[in-house]
């Protein structure tokens, strides 16, 4: 039987470094290409000696896909494709396309320029790396060689986030990378059609939560921001330059907009400038609303919120300042919380996750006075609120997915392994399929019970359907006759008569005989004459004939009259009967063998 | 169609006429019918191609067909068809026959046989289908021909075995259309050689396993077909309708969801299974989960339509109906509430809400892992995801739906409205206000807790003016459960006020509402509000607080009589600001509104003085009684101007002038003439100001228009020398006396008596006599005629309007650069206009300078906004320009209404019924006489146009 074989090199029960290969139909394929947040040493990147221990790795894979541009997805490309070797293609969609170099830019900069590591891929190898990607389009089938195809399905997460199917053949498999099943401000909700792929492997980063509406959540979030606004409080909100970030200045601005405030919104510059530009062109990549109203106004396009510049955030008055990093353990959004938390007017939401050890994690779990380094303490006065805005698929959302999809096997990664077991026994119990959790470096073998697509010659078929009726019936399965003629990969079922020519072969007649005895007083002649009544009266429907040479034809079965030499009372009745009229042939003669009825003249 | 039809008419038209004349134009017109089929035939002989032939069958469907040479014509399209080999010249042939088989007047029970027999012969799938379709439009059109029908049926289950999808949809339609549940149908199994009875359901059915999605889709559509033409379907279907529920292709899905939507309205009590268990439920409530299911499909259609369906599902039981809001969180695998819960909770605790609580939404109770069912069986959370989903469309669909259901429950009323409030902060406007309306809609059922009013409240400050409104009708019927509550508003509004001043009128009247609505709430605040406590005793409190006045006084007419408070009556005179409550009942005032016109119906008994007085008493008593009663000040306006209209009339037929010799009295008809056109004017009123007239009032209206132009046609011919313009005149007013009684002949019975009887009794005299004659006729019948009784109808309301904005009470002129233009805010709001869009219009004239210039604009449809039955908002800019004045001057605003008297003739219902066969008789219609009636208080605006600097 076939085999589809899974390996995750990361994110097998574990969020981060995502990276897994799948051997379909021959064809072994690499799903993203991650780092590992947490990691400084060599275990940031996967480990690809387990393709191979030395040499290139383009002769081992068909091609690499990349699901969406967060660096736990496309960290490592670069690395991989410069450093290890890899030429083939890499396939992503088009807005991550265009946000990923900058991401894997920024991320070079920080740990080779401010942390001084050497030995780290160059500007150039993101470059480099970046010439070997083949743009995808949404539900566009992209042919990476005669087998292999893929195609990309909208996954919500971030901008350009994409589901990838894959076939081998009648072979499939959909890999979901980071996908979100509700709307928010900014994006869609995932979508996939009912692919029935064979294995589904989808991430489970919330396999034990079911989420409340996005609409509480909202509210609360922008009613703390209008009351601590009417308070003349600053709020500062602390955020990662790309996603979620863009998703909150959509809310507060159209908030702003709707409610004619005119208080000032900032973003601190940075990488956002340019990954805003991409939010303006990418338009088609997001929700309806976007979508609808962007002829009138793109509303990637703030009007209320404006660049930040350090000297505002001295300026009297309310505000709301976006700023970075999302866990204020460094950089400007820490100078900032420093300069206003000692005032108990203002507000920081953390939109976010927050890592323990920084700020963020202390703050939030009710730490009111924090040491900075020289020894000095830093009162906290302000509030502090915590709103999560996260754009996973939760419990629910990914069993919507798998109900939307209807995949045959599933397999669990980008998760916590505890977790994982969770959602594992409930995909089991409800969907009755089977569900893996593979760790990393372990394989998982799925056998597939594929299809084989056989043609079948038109008139064959016609001809079976002119002779069963009509319309094929679910409930009751046909038999046809046919030759099946394997050549050259391809199957194919035709005819006898054509597969004998195809294959230059004569016809051979099979034809079975039997003698049947007969007690009859009567003559030769009327003996047969009497079969033939006899049988014209059985079987009804069938053509008979007595033919003048003193046999009777019932159909292709010849019937014969010879009487014995001894006793001129005893008949002899030679059947004969080809092959293909056995079941007839073999009727008559049990019914001839039980004798003519006596009633007969 | 149209165009046919008019053909036709003038056809007959002018075959009536000229028969009897000569003989010639006669001939000329049957020998053009068979013509056309003839043109036909020839045409079709001529083609020696097929595209040649498709291209004159092309140009033959162009043209009408008349009813008579349809028959010709299809034999002729028969014909060829047999010969023709191409399919597409087949096919348009079997498409014409279908449309000339919709020609009115044919019946194209003739054709089956043919048609049918080219069936059976017809080898093309494409053109089987085309034959079908013609089959099925001919069914169509013979409804009630058992004969026709079970041939046709016949046809379908024959075809339905076709290979070719289209030809089985076809045939499909053709049972959704045609088939019977009562008549048994037997279908052949040929295979087995048997004959079983089946009925249309049965087969189609059998069609729902197809291979086809299109197919399946077609058979649950004709299924649905019969359904819809009163058929019942069997209840056995109900498996495989929720079979396809999860079918692959969303049109089957979409289909099947009505399909199981129809049979739970069907059986909803009856007892279905629920598979892998034991127990059962009702139908009704099975297809609710099923439904409820879909609301999460992958196609936005689906979902639409389920969303839809789940709110026309009011027998569901209470439990299952709650499931759909219900959604258990989870957060690594503990239980924790939702939001919703929580406010509660915080509220019910009595503890201020804090909400800033890091982790206080920590989850609590570790959940047990196999009670956990995270694909809801059933119900659960669909309206949870349907208010979230990505498409608006389904999010409105969704808060309808659950409009309907909380309207029928008040426990799931009380439930949902957490889910409606939170969609007050959707990002699409439509979405925003449609949940607005709903909550106001459901607002009779459900009190709203301090933290849901806090959150209701604050969309107060949306910029949007549409929702504001809608929040301020909100408010007006909300119950809120204390007086925190009460107060929380009030600052609201008073916010609102501050914010957007603009909307004073809206947040007034909000404010008496929501007073009158929560009295015993409001008294505790009063000593606050007005600041009366004993210490601060002020002689005189402050009055400049309108709106905060207004809420009062209108909640403190429903207080109970309380002795800490200043006696009822004399709180600061706010009478005057109130349009006057209770006053005397309805029924009394109705009663001496019908003994009043009892009354002036006995004028004609009294002498001339004497009647006058009584019709001038009267006028008077209708007049004040319209003041005091407001629900009748329409039809106490109505009957006092047609008095008002009658009374001239007898003035004018009662001048010295009638007694004088024709030459003296040029001078003295000056009053007469008056008199006259303003009776004119006001019958225009009548008809056009007022909404609830039937037609029996419309012909008392054109009545006394009729004389009053009688009366003006009396007075030409006394005061002109000269035969001609009289003559014009004379054949004017037989014109109009002609098309009255081609109007109002169902009316004429009603008329005893009347000036017009006696006309029409005299018609035929008039039409032939001469014009002085004539006049001398009308002069008598005018003064012996009396004056016809109105009856009132049911309901009759005058159309009114009220500018709101712009007040004119600003002094500061409104600067602009002259010759350039300025933008002018108009609101107002008219009741009882029927149709706003197309008959409301605004006057700007200038009142100061001479040029006294005047225009009348008409307002885009799309600022008209309807907030109540019978009642419209219009919000638009009025441009104005002008060039540069010496210093500001007022213009004036007021609102038009323009009526025409062609749409006079065809508002009247009598005259529509009979249009299409009155029609050859008419001649063309009269010149429609337009004009404008002012229709509200005129507003004065001060403008100053600047000279533009060079």
């Amino acid at each position: 039987m076939p085999e589809i074989k899974v390996t995750p090199l990361g994110a097998g029960q574990d969020v981060g470094r995502s990276c897994i290969l799948v051997s379909i139909g021959g064809k072994n394929i690499m799903l993203d290409c991650g780092m590992h947040m947490g990691y400084n040493d060599d275990r940031r990147f996967p480990d690809f000696s387990y393709i191979t221990q030395n040499g290139r790795l383009t002769e081992f894979l068909d091609c690499v896909i990349i699901s969406h541009f967060h660096l736990d997805h496309c960290g490592a490309l670069p690395y991989m494709s410069e450093m290890v070797g890899y030429d083939g293609p890499i396939y992503m969609t088009h807005p991550t396309k265009a946000i990923c170099p900058i991401l894997l830019e920024d991320f070079r900069k920080i740990t080779v320029d401010k942390k001084g590591e050497t030995n780290f891929f160059t500007s150039q190898m993101i470059k480099d790396c970046m010439k070997k990607v083949i743009p995808l389009n949404l539900h566009q089938t992209v042919q990476v060689d005669d087998e292999l195809e893929i195609k990309a399905y909208y996954a919500g997460h971030v901008l350009g986030a994409a589901m990838v199917h894959i076939k081998v053949g009648s072979e499939s498999v959909v890999y979901t990378g980071d996908y979100n099943m509700t709307p928010d401000r900014h994006l869609g909700a995932a979508w996939i059609d009912k692919c029935r792929p064979d294995i589904l492997i989808s991430e489970s980063t919330y396999a034990t939560t079911i989420r409340d509406s996005k609409r509480c959540r909202e509210r609360d979030f922008l009613k703390k921001v209008h009351e601590t606004i009417e308070r003349g409080g600053k709020v500062l909100i602390p955020v990662f330059a790309l996603g979620r970030a863009q998703e909150l200045c959509i809310l507060l601005e159209t908030f702003w907009e709707r409610m004619n405030l005119k208080a000032p919104i900032y973003f601190s510059t940075g990488l956002t400038e340019k990954a805003n530009h991409y939010y303006k062109l990418f338009i088609t990549w997001t929700n309806q609303k976007i979508r609808k109203t962007f002829v009138q106004r793109n509303m990637f396009e703030f009007k209320h919120i404006k660049a930040f510049d350090r000297s505002y955030a001295d300026n009297p008055g309310p505000m709301v300042v976006f700023a970075t990093p999302g866990m204020l353990h460094a950089g400007q959004s820490l100078q900032i919380f420093k300069k206003w938390a000692g005032n108990e007017k203002n507000m920081v939401i953390m939109p976010g996750y927050c890592v323990q050890g920084t700020i963020g994690h202390k703050i939030l779990n009710g730490q009111r006075k924090l040491e900075m380094e020289g020894r000095a303490t830093l009162d906290v006065k302000l509030q502090v609120e915590y709103m999560s805005f996260s754009a996973h698929a939760d419990a629910k959302g990914i069993m919507q997915l798998i109900r939307m999809a209807e995949p045959r096997n599933m397999l669990l990664v980008h998760g916590e392994a505890a977790k994982m077991e969770f959602l594992k026994g409930k995909i089991e119990q409800e969907f009755n399929i089977n569900c893996y959790m593979p760790a990393n470096g372990e394989t998982e073998t799925v056998t597939t019970n594929p299809s084989v697509p056989v043609d079948i010659s038109l008139n064959l078929l016609k001809r079976e359907m002119a002779l069963g009726g009509p319309l094929p019936d679910t409930k009751k399965p046909r038999t046809m006759h046919g030759t099946l003629i394997m050549k050259e990969n391809s199957l194919r079922l035709v005819s006898p008569e054509q597969a004998l020519k195809e294959l230059g072969l004569n016809e051979h007649q099979l034809r079975f005989t039997c003698r049947v005895q007969l007690q009859d007083p009567h003559s030769d002649s009327d003996t047969l004459h009497r079969i033939y009544t006899h049988l014209k009266s059985v079987l009804k429907g069938y053509t008979i004939q007595h033919l003048p040479d003193s046999t009777v034809m019932v159909e292709s079965i010849v019937i014969k009259l010879s009487s014995s030499a001894e006793d001129p009372n005893t008949k002899v009745l030679l059947l004969s009967w080809s092959y293909q009229d056995e079941d007839l042939g073999s009727f008559l003669s049990t019914l001839l063998k039980k004798g003519l009825p006596s009633g007969l003249c | 169609m149209a165009a046919h039809l008019k053909k036709r008419v003038y056809e007959e038209f002018s075959k009536v006429v000229q028969i009897p004349h000569e003989e010639v134009p006669a001939k000329k017109l049957r020998l053009s019918k068979p013509s056309k089929s003839a043109a036909l035939h020839v045409d079709l002989c001529k083609a020696t191609n097929s595209t040649d032939a498709l291209q004159y069958l092309l140009q033959f469907a162009r043209k009408p067909v008349e009813a008579e040479s349809v028959e010709g014509v299809v034999r002729i399209l028969l014909e060829h068809y047999y010969k023709e080999t191409d399919n597409s010249v087949r096919l348009k042939i079997a498409s014409l026959l279908g449309l000339l088989s919709k020609t009115q007047g044919f019946s194209p029970d003739c054709i089956v046989d043919d048609v049918i027999s080219t069936l059976n012969n017809e080898k093309s799938h494409q053109v089987l289908v085309q034959l079908l379709d013609t089959l099925l439009v001919i069914g169509t059109q013979l409804p009630e021909n058992p004969a026709v029908r079970q041939r046709l049926i016949e046809v379908a289950c024959k075809h339905l075995s076709d290979t070719y999808f289209g030809v089985r949809i076809k045939c499909l339609q053709l049972l959704g259309c045609l088939g019977t549940v009562d008549a048994p149908l037997t279908k052949d199994n040929e295979g087995q050689g048997m004959s079983t009875v089946r009925d249309v359901q049965n087969v189609i059915s059998d069609y729902f396993g197809d291979q086809d999605p299109r197919v399946r889709t077609a058979a649950i559509k004709a299924m649905l077909q019969l359904h819809e033409r009163g058929m019942k379907i069997h209840q056995i279907i109900y498996d495989q309708a929720c079979r396809l529920l999860s079918d692959d292709y969303e049109q089957v899905r979409s289909a099947a969801v009505q399909m199981v939507w129809v049979l739970s309205q069907l059986y909803p009590e009856s007892i279905v299974p629920i598979p892998s268990s034991n127990e059962e439920i009702r139908l009704v409530d099975d297809s609710f989960g099923k439904i409820s299911h879909m609301v999460s499909d992958g196609s936005w259609m689906v979902r639409v339509q389920a969303a839809k369906t789940l709110g026309s599902m009011l027998q569901v039981s209470p439990h299952f109906l709650e499931q759909t809001l219900d959604k258990k969180l989870m957060s690594d695998l503990r239980r924790k509430r939702t939001a919703h819960e929580r406010a509660k909770e915080l509220y019910t605790s009595g503890e201020f809400s804090s909400g800033r609580k890091w982790a206080d939404d920590a989850p609590k109770e570790k959940v047990d892992t196999n009670a956990v069912n995270l694909i809801a069986s059933g119900a659960c959370g669909a309206f949870v995801h349907g208010l979230e989903d990505e498409m608006y469309e389904v999010r409105i669909a969704a808060v309808e739906a659950l409009c309907l259901l909380a309207r029928s429950s008040p426990s799931f009323a009380e439930k949902c409205l957490d889910f409606l409030v939170d969609m007050f902060n959707d990002e699409i406007e439509e979405v925003r206000l449609q949940s607005i309306h709903v909550l106001r809609e459901i607002s009779t059922h459900i009190t709203l807790r301090e933290d849901q009013l806090d959150t209701v409240l604050a969309v107060l400050e949306d910029s949007s003016r549409d929702i504001r409104e809608a929040l301020h009708e909100l408010l007006c019927y909300t119950n809120v459960s204390t007086k925190e509550c009460i107060q929380l508003a009030l600052l609201e509004l008073l916010k609102n006020l501050n914010k957007y001043p603009t909307d004073r009128n809206s947040v007034w009247k909000c404010l008496k509402f929501l007073g009158s609505r929560h009295p015993t709430l409001v008294l505790p605040l009063v000593p606050e509000l007005l600041s009366t406590h004993p210490y601060f005793d002020t002689p005189e409190p402050d009055m400049d607080d309108p709106a905060k006045m207004y809420w009062l006084w209108d909640a403190h007419c429903n207080w109970p009589p309380s002795p800490q408070l200043p006696g009822r009556k004399p709180l600061y005179g706010l009478d005057s600001v109130d349009s006057g409550g209770g006053s005397g009942s309805v029924e009394a005032a109705h009663l001496f509104l019908q003994q009043s016109l009892n009354r002036v119906s006995t004028v004609q008994n009294l002498e001339a003085p004497g009647a006058q007085d009584l019709l001038d008493f009267t006028i008077r008593d209708l007049q004040r009684l319209g003041q005091l009663q407001p629900e009748l000040a329409g039809a106490a306006d109505f009957s006092a101007t047609y008095l008002r209209c009658q009374l001239l009339l007898m003035k004018a037929l009662q001048e010295k002038l009638w007694n004088m010799a024709v030459p003296l009295c040029l001078k003295q008809n000056a009053t007469a003439t008056a008199a006259a056109r303003q009776i004119l004017e006001e019958t225009y009123k009548l008809e056009f100001l007022y909404s609830g007239l039937e037609s029996r009032q419309v012909a008392t209206i054109h009545h006394v228009r009729l004389q009053a132009k009688a009366l003006q046609l009396v007075l030409t011919a006394r005061t002109r020398r000269g035969l001609e313009p009289l003559i014009g005149s004379c054949e004017k007013f037989l014109q109009d006396v002609e098309s009255f009684q081609r109007l109002f002949l169902t009316e004429l019975p009603h008329l005893q008596d009347s000036f017009v009887e006696k006309l029409l009794e005299l018609m035929p005299r008039l039409s032939s006599c001469k014009p002085a004659e004539l006049v001398k006729i009308l002069q008598t019948t005018l003064r012996q005629s009396g004056l016809l009784q109105l009856r009132l109808p049911e309901q009759i309301h005058r159309a009114t309007a009220t500018i709101i904005e712009p007040t004119g009470e600003s002094d500061n002129p409104l600067r602009f650069t002259s010759g350039l233009v300025v933008a002018l805010d108009l609101d107002a709001t008219l009741e009882h206009v029927q149709d706003p869009q197309n008959t409301v219009k605004v006057q700007v004239s200038e009142l100061l300078y001479p040029d006294g210039q005047s225009h009348v604009i008409q307002p885009r449809p799309g600022d008209f906004r309807k907030p109540g039955p019978h009642r419209h908002r219009l919000i638009t800019q009025v441009y104005l320009s002008h060039t540069a004045w010496t210093e500001p001057c007022q213009v004036e605003v007021r609102l038009l209404l323009a009526y025409s008297s062609s749409s006079s003739s065809s508002s009247s219902s009598s005259s529509k019924a009979g249009w299409s066969d009155s029609t050859d008789s008419l001649p063309p219609p009269e010149a429609a006489i337009e004009g404008t009636i002012p229709f509200s208080k005129s507003v004065k605006v001060f403008i100053m146009p600047k000279p533009a600097r060079r």
